[in-house]
C-alpha cells in the first residue's frame, strides 16, 4: 500500500542550521497494516509523515502509494489518497465553520468542486448518524462552528474527517499528544475502531512506548533520520518499554532521548 | 463666546436633512464596495490594498466607454471584468510570485494608477446625465437609492449562494486555516486568486455605480477607498454583532456591510454639515477605523489585563493590613 524507497531530506541546506531531517528511509507497508512510530527528539518521525503527505518536495527518493509515484505531486493533489490528523487540534479543522460544513469540506477530499450547494440536507442526515457512534453529543450541534468546541471533540471531528471518505492511508501525527490522558485515551480508543472496522493502513507517531506496543501491528523506531528498528508480527506482540529501550541503546549506540517519553514514563 | 454662538446658529437642521438621502445613496454604493473588501478581509483574511486602484478603474472604464458610445449595461460589464483582472494580478502576484499580500495589492494598485489614467487619457472624465444614459444620478437621488438597493440585494443573494456551495466553501476555508485547506485537497492558491478578482469586480462594480452617481470618473476617486471599505465592514459587524448577537448569520452580516456604508455616509455628512474642512474628511475617516478596529481588543483588555490583577492585588493587600492594625 505504501512503500517508501530511499527518501532523504534535508533543511536550510548550506547555512549554519543545515538539518538532515531524512537520511535514506526505505519502508514498505501493507494494506491493512497498522504501524507506530516512536523516536527520540528530531528521529524524523513528524517529518516522515510530511514527506508522505507533500508538505514539502523530498530531495530525493520515491513514495508509492497503491502503486502510484505521488513524490511529484503537491500537498493538495496527495490529499485524495490520504487522511490526516495532526497534533494541533486546531490544525485539521475550520473554527470559523460549522461541524458540519467541516466534514462536507473532507467529504469532498480529492473531488472537483463545483457549485452545487456546500452541504447537502442528506449528507447533514448521514453525518448525525456517523457523530452519533462518538457519544460526544456533537450530532445535536451540526450548526455550531468548531471553534466552540473543545481540543478533544476537535479531533474527534478530524478523526472522522480524515476517514469520511476511505483514504487509502492514514496518518495520525501524534494526534492526542496535546490532550488530557482521559480524553486521549478516549480518542485513540476511536482511532483504533476506525482501523479496524474500515480496514484502514494507517501510521501512528506517538510519543508514548506503551501506546505504541499495545496499538497496531507494526512498529518502527527512528534515530538521526532512519528506520532503526522494524517489528511486526509475534515479536511485536510480545514488546516490552524494556525490551524496546533496550534494543534502542544496541542499534543506535546512545541513550534514548525524547523528553515527552521521559516524562511519560 | 460669540465666535460659538453664531457658529451653532449658523448650523442648519435643515440643510443636514436635504442632504440625508444623497448621504444614504452613497453610503449603498460605497457599500457594495465594502462588500468586496469583506470576501478578502473577512472571509479570506488577506489584507488587499488593490481596491484603491480597481474602484477606479471601475470608474474609468465605464467613462472611457460611455464617451465612445457604448450602452450603459455593456459598459457596467466590462468595468466589472477589468475589477476581475486586476484582482487576478494581485492574486497572480501572490501565489505564482510568492509577494506578500499587502505588496502585491499595493503593486497593482500603483499600476493601476497608470492604466487608468491611460484609459481616461486625463485625469478626469465628465458623464453627465444630460448627454448619456445612465442608470443612476445625483440628480434623482431616490431612483438611486432604489437602483443602489437593488445592486445590494443581487450582490448580497449572489454571495449567499457562492459561499455555500462547495467552490465558495474552499474560500472560507482557505481564509481561516490554510493548512487544514491543503490537507482537504483544496488547491488554496487557485481559492486566494479566485477571492481576489470576485473581489475586485464587486470594487469595480461600485466605482462604475459612482462615477455616474457623481457626474465623473476622476484618477483620484479610489484614494482610501480600503479605508472607507473597511470601516463599512468594521462599523457593520460592531453593529450587527450588538443587535443580533449569537443569532447573527451570513446573510445579516452582509445585510449589515451596507448598512455600515450608509451609517459612514450619514457620519461624514454630520462632519460636513459642521463646517469641518473637506479637506479633513480622510483624517476622520482613519479616526473612524482606528476606533471601531481598537474597540474589540480594548474591550478585551478591560477584562483581562495587568494592570487589573496589581489593582486588585493591591486592594485586597490593602484589606488585610486594615484588618491585622
Amino acid at each position: 500500500m505504501l512503500e517508501l524507497k530511499n527518501i532523504y531530506k534535508t533543511f536550510n541546506k548550506g547555512t549554519i542550521n543545515e538539518k538532515r531531517a531524512l537520511n535514506g528511509v526505505d519502508l514498505v507497508l501493507n494494506e491493512g497494516d497498522f504501524c507506530t512510530i516512536i523516536g527520540g527528539n528530531g528521529a524524523g518521525k513528524s517529518t516522515m509523515l510530511n514527506a508522505i503527505a507533500g508538505v514539502w518536495p523530498v530531495d530525493s527518493g520515491s513514495i508509492m502509494i497503491d502503486g502510484i509515484d505521488v513524490s511529484g505531486l503537491p500537498e493538495h493533489k496527495r490529499a485524495k489518497y490520504l487522511g490526516r490528523v495532526f497534533q494541533d487540534p486546531m490544525t485539521g479543522t475550520v473554527a470559523d465553520m460549522e461541524i458540519g460544513e467541516n466534514l462536507a469540506i473532507a467529504a469532498r477530499r480529492g473531488k472537483s468542486r463545483g457549485l452545487r450547494w456546500g452541504v447537502t440536507a442528506k449528507e447533514k442526515e448521514q453525518y448525525r448518524e456517523l457523530l452519533k457512534q462518538f457519544e460526544l453529543g456533537l450530532e445535536d450541534r451540526m450548526t455550531s462552528k468548531v471553534g466552540l468546541l473543545s481540543g478533544g471533540q476537535r479531533q474527534a471531528i478530524t478523526l472522522l474527517m480524515a476517514t469520511i471518505q476511505k483514504p487509502k492511508l492514514l496518518l495520525l501525527d501524534e494526534h492526542t499528544a496535546a490532550l488530557d490522558p482521559k480524553t486521549a485515551a478516549k480518542v485513540l480508543e476511536l482511532s483504533d475502531k476506525i482501523i479496524e472496522e474500515n480496514n484502514l493502513t494507517a501510521m501512528m507517531v506517538t510519543h508514548n512506548m506503551n501506546d505504541a506496543i499495545v496499538h497496531g501491528n507494526r512498529l518502527i523506531m527512528m534515530h538521526d533520520g532512519k528506520i532503526i528498528l522494524n517489528i511486526s508480527g509475534e515479536e511485536k506482540k510480545n514488546l516490552t518499554v524494556e525490551a524496546l529501550l533496550q534494543k534502542f541503546e544496541q542499534v543506535s549506540h546512545s541513550k534514548f532521548t525524547n523528553d515527552r517519553v521521559l516524562l511519560a514514563e | 463666546m460669540d465666535f460659538i454662538i453664531s457658529y451653532f446658529t449658523s448650523l442648519n437642521p435643515a440643510s443636514f436633512v436635504t442632504a440625508l438621502p444623497g448621504n444614504i445613496a452613497q453610503g449603498i454604493i460605497w457599500g457594495l464596495m465594502a462588500l468586496g473588501v469583506f470576501i478578502t478581509y473577512k472571509l479570506l483574511n488577506f489584507a488587499d490594498l488593490t481596491v484603491d486602484g480597481s474602484f477606479a478603474t471601475g470608474g474609468a472604464v465605464t467613462a472611457m466607454l460611455l464617451l465612445n458610445g457604448v450602452p450603459i449595461w455593456t459598459a457596467i460589464i466590462v468595468a466589472v471584468i477589468a475589477g476581475l483582472l486586476a484582482g487576478l494580478i494581485t492574486g497572480l502576484l501572490h501565489t505564482l510570485l510568492g509577494i506578500p499580500d499587502i505588496l502585491a495589492g499595493i503593486l497593482t494598485q500603483i499600476a493601476l494608477y497608470s492604466i487608468n489614467l491611460n484609459i481616461m487619457g486625463k485625469a478626469n472624465l465628465p458623464v453627465s446625465y444630460r448627454n448619456y444614459d445612465l442608470l443612476i444620478s445625483g440628480s434623482n437621488i431616490l431612483w438611486a437609492i432604489i437602483i443602489g438597493l437593488a445592486f445590494a440585494f443581487v450582490v448580497i443573494a449572489a454571495m449567499y449562494w457562492y459561499f455555500g456551495t462547495e467552490q465558495g466553501s474552499t474560500i472560507r476555508s482557505t481564509g481561516s486555516n490554510p493548512a487544514m485547506s491543503k490537507a482537504q485537497g483544496i488547491n488554496i492558491n487557485t481559492a486566494k486568486v479566485v477571492a481576489l478578482s470576485l473581489s475586485n469586480g464587486l470594487v469595480a462594480l461600485s466605482g462604475a455605480l459612482l462615477a455616474q452617481y457623481q457626474g465623473f470618473a476622476d484618477i483620484n476617486m479610489g484614494r482610501g477607498a480600503i479605508v472607507i471599505g473597511l470601516a463599512a465592514v468594521i462599523i457593520g459587524q460592531v453593529l450587527g454583532e450588538a443587535l443580533f448577537r449569537k443569532r447573527i448569520n451570513f446573510v445579516i452580516r452582509l445585510v449589515f456591510v451596507i448598512v455600515g456604508g450608509i451609517l459612514y455616509y450619514i457620519a461624514m455628512g454630520i462632519v460636513l454639515w459642521l463646517k469641518m474642512p473637506t479637506d479633513d474628511t480622510k483624517l476622520f475617516t482613519a479616526v473612524i477605523v482606528a476606533i471601531f478596529l481598537a474597540v474589540p481588543y480594548l474591550k478585551n483588555k478591560k477584562r483581562t489585563s495587568f494592570k487589573k490583577v496589581a489593582k486588585q492585588n493591591l486592594k485586597s493587600a490593602d484589606k488585610e493590613g486594615s484588618e491585622n492594625a
